[in-house]
């Protein structure tokens, strides 16, 4: 099959921050006072398992950020050009093809064979009927569903689970072959250590997460090709479907936000706390000004105005797909423009106290300039300060697109994310019986993923932060708990839902 | 102090102006009043009569900042920033495009506001101090474990969630109260009860562990050490040591949002019917009323700039060492 690749403006921006990562990663490993702390992440084992998860996510993010226009196929007049769709479709789109095209009338429960409303059915020998039809999809192999769906449910899911589970060993014996490599042990015994959780890095959480993961996984892959395993929405899509394409609008937000806002809380927290003076006055106006705009009208007020802009200017879209995108993108800056005022605030403290250190005045005295200055001393020392504000502001990112969606000023509504799936099933809680899977799945996903990202962050959180680590060792006896469980959390003043719910 | 607090007010005064700037930019220069008008009017097939027509309605039809054809100071009063931007220093916000006042709809939906945002604030306040100093004083045992995991889960949960479950639950499937709607005086209890029960829960993970935070925190001070080497019992060391010298956070910090609880929540009042604030500007978004959400932003930000100052003062209330000069 041959398609076109197609770069929208958002998978431009994930990509660089790929790549920044990598870039960034590869650094990291290169200098041990760098790679410390990390360690200390990797000792953790909440921090790990929820890596685990989030590294699941992200792969299924990454898979929907691959977008191609698929050729259309027309075998009329052997034109020299192929044609190529309209619609954009991402990696994910086409692995998962199956599940995108299997389309049903409207609702069906999960696992369901039989619609969720009734339709006037002809009878072969005439006259009609009122009742529930078969599916199109869910369950059609099953020549009596009554009497074969639960066994055939329960026989498929525990082939996938042991596909899953089969997978796991490989994964886990991959795993060890290469550790008693690296470590000159044989392969036996860094398999027991695994087992009793007495290596460094907590392995024996991450395999654990992963064979759950991975069963689940299998036994959700082998059940949704013939059912449809979160049932289907109003227009018949698969919710579970639906679900998996949401994960990458919110990882998109919750990263593509903080990259916006980063620029501008580093420049301008660095620039006021380091030159002082005049900068630090118009800065500090300027980002008490816009922190005192309640934080969810201001958000409303721009993507408003930005909704008018792209009504009034259709011409700047080709796609659909682009111009659910652009929204998107504009989001994430509109996010970042009204939240880096809290990071920036923090970097500016920092940095006050940092130009006072005797190091920082030793450079002064050997004339060294301020650029150097700022680059080679300030900002390493304040990008703890940064990575833990990243982190803890992802998961009430996500958070706050739902809520965001809810208002009317979130993604553009052909976006599928969290919201939009809550917003579109929250209408239709009052039927009798209730259609509560679509609500169930958004919940559960987005909770999964705000859940991995708030553990991870606790964790790096505790790694990172210098105060978590006087705490400890100021409180005795504490100081176990707090290393395991990490009591430190930074006042919420930074955590993002908390200003959008009120 | 006196002096503090007039200072502190006085540099209120450019930060409004900012805001009124930035919002002037966003509502009239990103989009010129042609854009809006044909944005509401359809984007197709629009006469410039209706555009026209729609403005002048609006009181948009003027030059945005300099109106040349005028004399003297009416160059810069008959203009769009001076009525609609300006005006909102004295409190006029003009009106809605149901032609309803919105001065007069803010002061009305005030009080359904405050009637729930105050009971969840008040009770949040105690059920938090209350779960965090339980945790506490169980440091380092299950109980305190299994609390920061809840508190963890509870974070993790979209707010949307806990409204659509306690909907479903209390109203629907038990018929304990309805599920939405609003009443005069005392009537108004029935509808308030969910809604402030939500809306403590939706905070509780967040704001306990952060308590539990500030508590732990005190609990490394060398007062309390000293008191402990007195041989006062644990109680009495947490109630009365810890917990009277950590309120100094918690207070300060929950001051600043005094002010903006006559905002309301949006989200909950928009689900439970509440005819406050909060469900005013959910409205106004959704019929992209302009001059509504560009009165709620001005209005929020006053309030929350007095509640900034409140906040200072506060300090020098709970704290005797501190000394605003």
């Amino acid at each position: 099959m041959s398609f076109k690749p197609v770069i929208l403006w958002t998978d431009a921006l994930v990509y660089f921050l790929v790549a920044a990562m990598i870039v960034f990663a590869w650094y990291v490993r290169r200098n041990e006072h760098l790679l410390a702390p990390w360690r200390r992440v990797s000792h953790s084992a909440s921090g790990m398992a929820s890596l685990t998860v989030l590294i699941f996510f992200v792969i299924i993010g990454l898979l929907d950020t691959v977008h191609l226009r698929p050729a259309v196929e027309n075998n009329s007049s052997g034109a020299a050009e192929t044609a190529y769709s309209v619609e954009v479709l991402s990696l994910f789109d086409v692995i998962a093809t199956p599940l995108r095209t299997q389309v049903e009338k409207t609702y069906s429960a999960p696992f369901a064979v039989y619609l969720y409303a009734r339709e006037t059915v002809e009878l072969p020998g005439g006259g009609q009927t009122r009742e529930f039809p078969r599916l199109k999809y869910g369950g059609a192999h099953l020549k009596d569903p009554e009497a074969q769906l639960f066994a055939d449910i329960i026989g498929k899911a525990i082939a996938g689970a042991s596909l899953g589970l089969f997978l796991w060993g490989l994964i886990v014996v991959m795993l060890s072959l290469v550790l008693a490599r690296r470590s000159g042990e044989s392969v036996p015994s860094v398999l027991s250590a695994i087992r009793h959780g007495a290596t460094a890095v907590s392995w024996k959480t991450i395999s654990v997460t992963l064979a759950l993961i991975l069963m689940l996984f299998g036994a959700a892959l082998t059940l949704c090709g013939n059912y449809h395993i979160l049932g289907t929405d109003k227009v018949g899509q698969d919710v579970f479907y639906q679900s998996l394409k949401s994960i990458r609008t919110g990882l998109v937000i919750g990263t593509l936000t903080t990259l916006m806002m980063l620029p501008f809380a580093l420049l301008l927290g660095i620039t006021a706390g380091y030159f002082r003076g005049w900068a630090d006055d118009v800065i500090q106006y300027l980002y008490t000004t816009l922190s005192s705009i309640p934080g969810v009208l201001l958000i409303a007020a721009a993507v408003l105005m930005t909704q008018v802009y792209m009504e009034t200017h259709p011409e700047l879209f080709d796609t659909v797909a682009m111009r659910a995108d652009l929204r998107l993108l504009f989001l994430c800056i509109i996010l970042g423009v009204t939240s880096w005022t809290g990071l920036c605030r923090l970097l500016r403290g920092e940095t006050l106290k940092l130009r006072e250190m005797e190091y920082i005045q030793a450079a002064h005295a050997f004339g060294v300039s301020h650029w150097r200055i700022l680059s080679r001393h300030i900002l390493p020392n304040v990008m703890h300060i940064v990575l833990i504000t990243t982190v803890m502001d992802f998961s009430g990112l996500v958070l706050a697109e739902a809520v965001l969606s809810y208002v009317g000023v979130g993604v553009d509504p052909s976006t599928i994310s969290f919201g939009t799936m809550i917003n579109a099933a929250r209408l239709e809680m009052a039927r009798e019986p209730m259609v509560w899977w679509a609500l169930f799945a958004a919940f559960s996903f987005m909770f999964a993923l705000v859940l991995s990202a708030n553990l991870f962050a606790d964790a790096v959180q505790n790694a990172f932060d210098p105060r978590v680590k006087t705490l400890s060792a100021r409180t005795g006896a504490l100081r176990r708990k707090i290393r395991k469980e990490g009591p430190v959390a930074k006042p919420a003043a930074t955590g993002a839902e908390d200003s959008f719910s009120s | 102090m006196l002096n503090y607090i007039i200072r502190r007010v006085l540099y209120a005064v450019p930060i409004l102006i900012g805001v009124n700037l930035i919002t002037f930019t966003l509502f009239f220069v990103v989009n010129t009043p042609d854009d809006m008008a044909r944005m509401q009017l359809g984007i197709k097939r629009v006469t410039p009569e209706a555009i026209a027509k729609w403005k002048q309605e609006r009181g948009y039809d003027k030059p945005l900042i300099f109106n040349d054809a005028e004399n003297g100071a009416a160059k810069f009063t008959n203009t769009v920033f001076f009525e609609k931007s300006v005006a909102m220093f004295a409190f006029r916000f003009g009106r809605a495009d149901d032609g309803r006042d919105i001065a007069y709809e803010i002061r009305t939906r005030m009080m359904p506001s405050l009637a729930i945002a105050l009971p969840v604030f008040l009770l949040g306040l105690g059920v938090y101090i209350v779960f965090a100093l339980t945790m506490v004083f169980f440091r380092a045992t299950y109980v305190d474990f299994w609390g920061v995991v809840l508190c963890v889960a509870l974070m993790s949960i979209s707010s949307l969630f806990y409204i659509i479950a306690g909907q479903f639950l209390i109203s629907k499937l038990w018929h304990l109260v309805p599920i939405s709607g609003y009443g005069q005086g005392l009537d108004a209890a029935k509808f308030l009860v969910l809604p402030v029960i939500i809306g403590v829960l939706s905070g509780a993970g967040a704001n306990t562990r952060w308590y539990r935070t500030l508590f732990l925190e005190e609990m490394g001070k060398d007062y309390v050490r000293t008191a402990r080497a007195k041989g006062l019992p644990e109680s009495i060391v947490l109630f009365g040591h810890v917990l009277r010298n950590a309120l100094i956070p918690i207070l300060t910090g929950a001051v600043v949002v005094i002010p903006l609880l006559f905002l309301g929540s949006l989200i909950t009042e928009s689900f439970f019917g509440i005819p406050g604030l909060g469900s005013y500007t959910i409205d106004a978004i959704n019929s992209q009323d302009f001059a509504v959400v560009r009165a709620m932003v001005f209005l929020g930000s006053l309030l929350y700039i007095v509640g900034l100052i409140l906040t200072d003062i506060s300090y020098t209330l709970v704290d005797p060492r501190i000394r605003l000069e």
